[in-house]
């Protein structure tokens, strides 16, 4: 790990701190107040604030987890440093792709 | 206290094994004079590593029951439950005969990580006045003991699964030097420091600090390392 990918992993880590709070506390909410699905997609339709929210949510999951991940690999596993750099950023890729899916069907489809 | 300790000795190099020896127990008995009594009497072509004995020189660092210790100063009866020792040459070094490893890489690293006072005046300029008080001395007080055994590189997960890493006592070393106003070479050691195998691989296991004879903390220093290069990067002194 060098000072580059450091940066990029504790600035997402603390990017998402709040971010994980608010979504925890959003779930909360969803079921003590028992809103159907329909509840929830009324509310998060064509909604630019939880579009914004999740996106960043997102991107900052791709990238944390993906840096995560090339380590745990380039430490644990005999891929080498550039194969293990590759599968990460395949994967978060994947991440990213899946969140954008998520992304869309609640707020845009 | 029984009479004789069964101790198990490290024989050959990488694809040795332990062989079991007989030794008498004795007050106030250390690891190493356990070592000695072997190899005195036992079977003269044990090979190890010692010389000044009373925990100055950093030379006798061995693993002892599973843990790396330095052994002139590691009491038989604070490591040896049920009258049994097992002692093997450090991890994570090449192990060159028995008990003594190949201290090298350890070394290697050390320059690796700019671990070399870059002198910043000459023998003509007046004396650098440095404030017992200051901060950055503080720094340094904190981390500069370390006597070289190379137990805290023994102990570290990372550089057992990263073999760029330059391991605890280099980077502690680093960290001392980082906090010395007389030195000149901060750039360069702030950009060797960052790069793969420097200061931000570490895991903050502290199994240094736990196993450090000296009692040092090396994860803190590393931790220092850390703020001090993200400050650097940030203002575009290294680069990333």
């Amino acid at each position: 790990m060098n000072i580059r990918l450091y940066l990029w992993q504790r600035g997402t880590a603390a990017l998402l701190a709040p971010l994980v709070l608010v979504h925890i506390a959003v779930i909360f909410y969803a079921t003590r107040q028992g809103l159907s699905a329909a509840d929830v997609l009324s509310r998060t339709h064509d909604s630019i604030v939880w579009a914004s929210y999740y996106a960043l949510f997102v991107a900052a999951v791709s990238i944390h987890a993906s840096i995560g991940l090339r380590n745990i690999l380039a430490e644990w596993s005999p891929l080498t440093p550039r194969a293990a750099d590759w599968f990460a950023i395949m994967f978060g890729v994947l991440l990213a792709m899946l969140g954008a899916r998520a992304i869309y069907a609640v707020v845009l489809a | 206290m029984a009479a004789e300790l069964s101790v198990s000795v490290w024989r050959g190099g990488e694809d040795g094994r332990y062989e079991t020896y007989s030794v008498p127990r004795r007050e106030s008995q250390t690891v190493l004079d356990v070592v000695t009594f072997v190899q005195r009497n036992i079977d003269p072509t044990l090979s190890y590593r010692f010389a000044c004995r009373v925990g100055v020189c950093g030379s006798c660092a061995m693993t002892v029951n599973g843990k790396p210790r330095w052994t002139c100063r590691t009491h038989v009866s604070k490591v040896a439950g049920g009258g049994r020792l097992e002692i093997g040459p450090l991890e994570n070094l090449p192990v060159i005969k028995d008990l003594a490893t190949d201290m090298q890489p350890f070394f290697e690293k050390w320059q690796q990580a700019k671990g070399v006072f870059a002198p910043s005046k000459t023998r003509y300029d007046d004396i650098e006045q440095i404030p017992p008080s200051s901060p950055e001395r503080r720094a340094a007080d904190a981390a500069i003991e370390c006597i070289n055994c190379g137990v805290c590189y023994a102990a570290c997960d990372t550089v057992r699964w990263n073999k760029d890493y330059f391991g605890p006592a280099a980077l502690n070393r680093a960290w001392t030097l980082v906090n010395d106003a007389r030195d000149a070479g901060n750039a360069e050691r702030l950009q060797a420091v960052s790069e793969n195998g420097g200061c931000h691989s570490c895991h903050s296991h502290q199994s240094c600090q736990e196993l450090c004879p000296q009692t040092l903390n090396p994860t803190a220093s590393i931790a220092g390392l850390k703020r001090r290069t993200l400050a650097a990067y940030l203002k575009g002194e290294i680069k990333g």
